[in-house]
């Protein structure tokens, strides 16, 4: 999927192709144009205007104060300006700021996200498990589950009196003081909300999955050959072979990490709450634009949001060429 | 001479070889064992927690809380015993008076009297005997445990949810059949335009289709919401449906790829026969299709029945449209104090689509793999 973003230049067609279509293409070009009309419109109206509009608002002064839209006037830079000093977007000495919590947030969910299902596919791929589409399927099943459900269920699992986490800790020895509080503990909740979403994993497990199974086998009787090890042979056969598949997914990620908030605003009532450790960014913007109602500045973070991960993803792209491997390229 | 060394030697590698293969298979043996023990370890902590919604949504509020009580919805056996039902516990009868030290045997007695060094109890199968004492702290006694499950908690969630929970079945499935609709047309159209006509400009639209799956929606939402607040849409179900029918690039990615592998030879010589375009789409491509579209079907209704931001935003002033998710929401932040029946509650939500994954499996895992691993 990814590998067609890269071919972007060659596909950019010239006006002049369109002078110079014989009669017979120009009707397949009106019969494909007809078949595409409704992601056209879709796209420009859902997603292009939209976005455009998004831009624009953040220029303007645009909020509903006690029920009245506020005459719109162009304030230049103003919202921007408020962004980069706003001490809820940055840290200051004695809160953090929620594109800090954020960033801290997806370095613990970010690498859990990608090895724990990765780990789960390798163990299905291994040719000693008996019954693979049993536990493929079985592992895959609870991402079906519906996310409010999915975190109600998790959340009593984490209760720090009744649920079975603790009890396991304690059962192992662990003495009840020290039990964690989990959602309600500033110091365990992001590892919470990690479990909280465990059971998201079965798409990607799938997906490397067949990733895995789609490595030659060959290879690693030539891996074999050259005497190498299981470890070896991971990262220096199926890593590589796979690592698309791991782009695909860490780039997906990444976008849904700096849009995270859907679970902070279930659990905890978006509030924030334990100690402000659970103010995302994308919350705050949530309750910008849906609380207080200021559309302009709620756009000026949709914006900063979307340059950022724009920004990360690009950076994601620029370290693709030394680690992800496309079978098929001569590189 | 010669031919017998031959023999022997012959026969040694066999020996050998037989031995090889034997411990071969014996460490294979002890390999699956190992790998397939494992992954019945890691599965079984992976789903617990269903174990755990349905153990709890049986429970009383009091049996969620009682101490030493096993994980399964249980109470302490009881015995009438002079008109009053004292509690049952298991006692090792080496202790009590009257019986021999060497017994090992453990009874289960009905205390009568309870103390710190010294208990008095009774033997419900020989209440003869009268009472008689033991030298136990009860407190370090276990109980036999009872299975007592409370259905009535289920009986409550359809009664207390907010809107009736009939209304809110109908809700998310008619939000996930409209969408349905509109996804199959639009999607199926689409990527019929993708993969079979060559046009200038064609792989660019592509292009962007794909880069729309990592466009933030956030970047979108502000304009959007607006727009459709302006035209009064607002707690209607059309912000919801609407957009459905314009195509998405996962469902229509997948599709692409499907019809890509179907042979163009059928739909050429429906050309010449001079079928229209949409003609061949409908009576030569959409019939060999059936496995990608059921894929597209399957997901979605997952998709349309955990969607939880959509309805959120343009129906929380439209009660009586509420699907079940935002409800179960809303029911947590009512009754988050009984556990017992939020896990009611979301037992009851998630057991549509876990029939629909029981009846179609293989058509999620077969869409997910075209998704993820083509290019």
């Amino acid at each position: 999927m990814l590998e067609e973003l890269s071919n972007i230049r060659k596909a950019v067609p010239s006006l002049k192709t369109f002078r110079d279509l014989p009669p017979l293409a120009r009707r397949e070009f009106r019969a494909g144009m007809f078949f595409l009309s409704p992601w056209i419109i879709g796209f420009l109206a859902f997603t292009l205007l939209p976005t455009l509009a998004t831009l624009f608002f953040s220029f303007l002064n645009l909020r509903i104060t006690d029920g009245i839209l506020s005459p719109p006037h162009f304030v230049g830079l103003e919202n921007y300006r408020q962004l980069f000093k706003d001490p809820q977007v940055w840290s200051t000495s004695t809160t953090p700021g929620s594109l800090w919590i954020t960033i801290r947030f997806g370095l613990i969910a970010l690498p859990i996200g990608i090895f724990v299902p990765l780990g789960i596919a390798v163990l299905m791929n291994n040719r000693n498990l008996k019954g693979q589409m049993f536990f493929r399927s079985m592992f895959y099943m609870p991402y079906i589950v519906p996310f409010v459900a999915a975190i109600f269920i998790w959340g009593g699992m984490l209760n720090s009196e009744s649920g079975w986490i603790n009890r396991a800790l304690m059962y192992f020895g662990a003495p009840k003081q020290s039990l964690p509080l989990w959602i309600n503990d500033v110091n365990w909740v992001y590892p919470s909300y990690v479990i909280l979403g465990i059971w998201g994993i079965g798409n990607a497990m799938l997906i490397m999955l067949a990733g895995l199974q789609g490595v030659p086998t060959e290879l690693y009787d030539a891996a074999t050959v050259d005497g190498a090890n299981g470890w070896q042979t991971f990262w220096k056969v199926t890593f590589p072979m796979i690592s698309p598949v791991i782009f695909y997914n860490l780039v997906l990620s990444v976008v849904g990490l700096f849009q995270y908030f859907l679970v902070p605003l279930v659990v905890n009532a978006g509030n924030g709450n334990p100690g402000g450790a659970t103010y995302f960014y994308n919350l705050y913007l949530y309750k910008t634009f849906f609380t207080f109602q200021n559309m302009s500045y709620g756009s000026t973070l949709a914006w900063f949001l979307f340059v950022v991960i724009l920004l990360v993803t690009m950076v994601l792209f620029g370290t693709a060429k030394y680690w992800v491997y496309y079978a098929g390229e001569s590189r | 001479m010669a031919k017998s060394l031959t023999q022997s030697l012959q026969k040694d590698t066999q020996t050998t070889l037989t031995n090889k293969s034997f411990l071969h298979s014996l460490r294979r043996g002890a390999n699956v064992t190992f790998v397939t023990t494992l992954t019945i370890a890691l599965l079984a902590i992976f789903l617990a927690p269903f174990l755990f919604m349905v153990f709890t949504s049986l429970k009383t509020r009091g049996q969620i809380t009682q101490l030493g009580a096993p994980i399964w919805p249980a109470k302490p056996t009881t015995v009438e015993y002079n008109g009053k039902n004292i509690e049952v516990f298991k006692v090792p009868m080496a202790s009590c008076a009257g019986s021999d030290p060497s017994d090992t045997s453990i009874k289960n007695l009905g205390i009568v009297k309870k103390g710190r060094q010294q208990s008095t109890f009774v033997d419900p199968s020989n209440l003869g005997a009268g009472e008689f004492a033991c030298n136990v702290s009860w407190r370090a006694l276990k109980r036999p445990w009872v299975f007592s499950p409370t259905w009535g908690n289920y009986a409550q969630v359809w009664k207390t949810i907010p809107g009736t929970f009939p209304k809110l079945l109908w809700n998310t499935t008619f939000y996930a059949i409209m969408t349905e609709i509109g996804v199959l047309i639009s999607c199926t159209l689409v990527a019929f335009g993708f993969a079979r006509f060559r046009f200038p400009g064609r792989d660019f639209l592509f292009i962007v289709l794909i880069a729309t799956i990592f466009l933030p929606a956030t970047v979108t939402i502000i304009p959007t919401y607006t727009f459709f607040q302006r035209i009064g849409w607002l707690g209607t179900w059309l912000p919801l449906i609407v957009p459905a029918f314009f195509a998405n690039a996962y469902d229509v990615f997948l599709l692409r790829q499907y019809f890509m592998t179907l042979p163009r030879e059928l739909d050429e010589a429906a050309m010449i026969d001079g079928a229209s375009p949409l003609k061949v789409l409908w009576s030569v491509i959409i019939p060999q299709s059936y496995p990608a579209l059921m894929a597209v079907t399957v997901f979605h209704i997952v998709y349309a029945w955990n969607d939880y931001f959509g309805p959120l935003i343009y129906l929380s002033t439209a009660r009586d449209k509420w699907p079940i998710s935002v409800a179960l929401s809303t029911y947590n932040g009512l009754y988050g104090q009984q556990p017992a029946l939020i896990q009611a509650a979301s037992l009851m939500t998630l057991i549509a689509p876990l029939l629909l994954f029981v009846v179609a499996q293989r058509f999620f895992v077969q869409g997910i793999v075209v998704t993820g691993v083509e290019k």
